[in-house]
């Protein structure tokens, strides 16, 4: 029983969490956020049975969450005419066995091959979905999409989730199902010989499996959950459109995964609360926020590879110890980032400033001189005055040597932390 | 004695140049049988053709009387042939526990399975934990296989080919590389593991070679020039002018 405890424990503190986040967060915006997060976090890890278990670097994932999307509101306004007592909770059932079944169709053509090959296949299978969903009117509805009313299907104990707390909670326990299953699975032997294919596929060949195998069952298994994603989505905002299969949304899904980090279970769920998080607020500060997205994928990639959760688990070595040795550990290391931090956020205004400058010369000159920085009326700056030119690249490059200054000191704290776990731990 | 291996006119081209060209062998059952011959004479390509790595220009290869030309390397595998390989080639990032594992699983069954919680799997573990004991390297079971040492890995890649339970062994050049202590483990490793299996193996060794073997072939640009016990082939004339001759200079 207290093993059935710790090895649940886990999903057990999910499970509580999520319950309670809406009472923590209780605004509509939050509320809304939330519904986006579970939502990319099912995508983010069915990508990551490709990308980080498998090996197969996919350009196209979204086309399992899209057409899922589709087929959900089909069945939802399908269900509504034909009276069919389907209660909105079972719906991204139809999404699983679709994003299950063009899986399994696309991915008998994709996984034959792998590397640059499963990479280039993909992206044409993407585009190649599309331009269908552009022409093929019936089905997606052209630009306006296929919308249907989640609120006419039959009640669900009550429940018609017009509101977005109602639809929060499926989301929720939807997500919560997938991370449990989608964790579960890679710990079987399929889920060790993805790894095992990811590694080496011609060793996996002589010890009796065949890797194009692995990699379709994969694929086909990622698909399902993709289609649970979508289906969440179409439920979500009740519309399924063209966008949904596009270049961008599989774009979105490749960049959750490596900001949170491909190597562990846990990188793609940090990623997708990360860049659901910023994609909804950074258009709150900039006109350019996709530019900054772009510059912190790109850092992400040269000084992060792991991603975020790589970088939370170079951490867990120093969690040893008697505790007032661990915190006192990780007091002085964060002093460190603290002082890097500074000269950091120094050259990180100055270099916001100048792109926002040029921004605002380059395409707003009509509206005058004065720009408001970062969005906010109350910092107003004259862009034909040379002040805050120079104050950006002083800031920029000054920020940029001071933050060169204070690397020795992280490296030096990063040095005596290790030295110190080591030490406690023996 | 009943045949584990029969090779039949066995010839492999790629475009114009013939490099395995008539190959007939009879490995039988419970033989440690030797190919040795000059770099270049077509060794690890007969193993590339016996495993399935390689499809065969012409002729027919038998496993314990079926014929399995064209067959892939995994189907080949599931009959009980396991190889391992000249260059080392493992799991570098899994564990030297997971390398194990993963050549275990297919001979328990398990197959393509997702819905078996692996760390629950009594058979494979203990056998995995057999294994690991066998070629000495318990203590190590949860290090990355890519920091191993280069003898460690020689023995990990040995383990990963009999983990699966196959009855007939191809090891090419395991101690290639090896200074004189670690190969000795090695022989001894290979001794114990290929007890009461047929054994194929590649060796430059001569040492290794006529310590180890019941049979010798001798492969010569393509073609086996002799194939007899090790006292025999010691002392035939044409394989001391081919190979051995030279091969004694070393």
């Amino acid at each position: 029983m207290m093993n059935l405890i710790k090895s649940l424990g886990i999903w057990i503190a999910a499970a509580i969490l999520i319950v309670i986040l809406p009472y923590v967060f209780p605004s509509g915006a939050s509320i809304t956020t939330m519904c986006l997060m579970g939502i990319m976090i099912i995508f983010a890890l069915s990508y990551n049975m490709l990308l980080g278990q498998s090996g197969m670097l996919s350009f196209g994932h979204a086309v399992y969450y899209g057409l899922a999307a589709f087929v959900t509101a089909h069945t939802i306004n399908w269900a509504i005419k034909s009276g069919v007592p389907l209660p909105l909770p079972l719906i991204p059932v139809a999404g699983a066995v679709t994003g299950l079944i063009f899986g399994i169709i696309f991915g008998s053509v994709s996984t034959k091959r792998a590397g640059t090959a499963f990479a280039m296949i993909s992206l044409g299978l993407a585009e190649l979905v599309y331009s269908s969903s552009l022409i093929l009117r019936s089905f997606f509805g052209g630009e306006e999409g296929i919308s249907a009313d989640r609120t006419k299907l039959i009640r669900f104990f009550g429940y018609n989730f017009g509101p977005q707390i109602q639809v929060y909670y499926l989301i929720a326990a939807w997500c919560l199902l997938c991370v449990i299953l989608m964790y579960a699975i890679t710990r079987t032997p399929l889920g060790r010989m993805c790894n095992a294919v990811r590694e080496n596929p011609e060793r996996v060949e002589f010890v009796g499996y065949n890797p194009q195998l692995v990699r379709y069952i994969a694929f086909s298994l990622a698909g399902l959950f993709a289609g649970v994603a979508g289906s969440l989505a179409a439920i979500n905002i009740e519309l399924a459109q063209a966008s949904f299969v596009g270049a961008a949304q599989s774009g979105a899904v490749l960049l959750a995964a490596y900001i949170g980090g491909v190597a562990f279970f846990v990188g793609p769920v940090l990623g997708a609360i990360l860049v659901t998080y910023l994609s909804l607020t950074l258009s709150d500060f900039s006109e350019i926020w996709v530019l900054y997205f772009g510059i912190l994928f790109v850092v992400i990639i040269m000084f992060a590879p792991y991603g975020l959760s790589g970088l939370l688990m170079m951490h867990a070595q120093f969690w040893r110890g008697p505790l007032g040795s661990r915190l006192a550990r990780f007091g002085r290391l964060f002093g460190a980032y603290l002082v890097a931090a500074v000269p950091a956020l120094i050259m990180l205004g100055g270099a916001i400033l100048f792109i926002e400058m040029i921004h605002h010369v380059a395409q707003k000159g009509a509206e005058g001189a004065n720009m408001h920085f970062l969005r906010r009326n109350y910092i107003t700056i004259n862009t034909h005055s040379v002040l805050p030119w120079i104050g950006g690249i002083v800031a920029m490059i000054g920020g940029f040597f001071a933050f060169r200054l204070s690397w020795p000191t992280v490296a030096n704290a990063w040095h005596k932390a290790l030295l110190d776990a080591q030490r406690s731990g023996a | 004695m009943s045949s584990a291996v029969e090779l039949d006119n066995l010839e492999k081209r790629f475009g114009k140049t013939e490099i395995i060209r008539g190959v007939s062998l009879d490995v039988k059952l419970g033989e440690r049988h030797a190919v040795i011959g000059p770099n270049g004479a077509g060794k690890s390509t007969l193993f590339n053709l016996i495993s399935g790595r390689l499809i065969p220009s012409a002729g027919s290869i038998r496993l314990r009387g079926e014929n399995i030309t064209g067959l892939r390397p995994f189907e080949i595998n599931r009959r009980g042939l396991s190889r391992s390989f000249q260059v080392t080639n493992i799991f570098p990032r899994l564990t030297v526990w997971e390398n194990v594992r993963c050549a275990v699983l297919w001979s328990k069954g398990y197959k393509y399975s997702f819905w078996h919680n692996i760390d629950k799997l009594e058979d494979v573990r203990a056998r995995t934990q057999e294994i690991l004991e066998q070629i000495n390297m318990a203590n190590r079971a949860q290090i990355p296989a890519g920091v191993l040492t280069y003898a460690e890995q020689r023995a990990l890649e040995i383990g990963i080919t009999i983990a699966g339970g196959a009855d007939i062994i191809l090891l090419d050049e395991p101690t290639a590389g090896m200074s004189r202590s670690e190969t000795e483990h090695a022989v001894a490793l290979i001794r114990k593991v290929s007890e009461g299996r047929t054994l194929i193996i590649i060796e430059h060794d001569m040492g290794v070679v006529f310590d180890l073997a019941d049979r010798i072939s001798v492969l010569v640009y393509g073609q086996i020039i002799a194939t007899d016990q090790p006292v025999k082939i010691k002392a035939n004339q044409k394989v001391q002018e081919a190979y051995l001759g030279a091969a004694g200079h070393d």
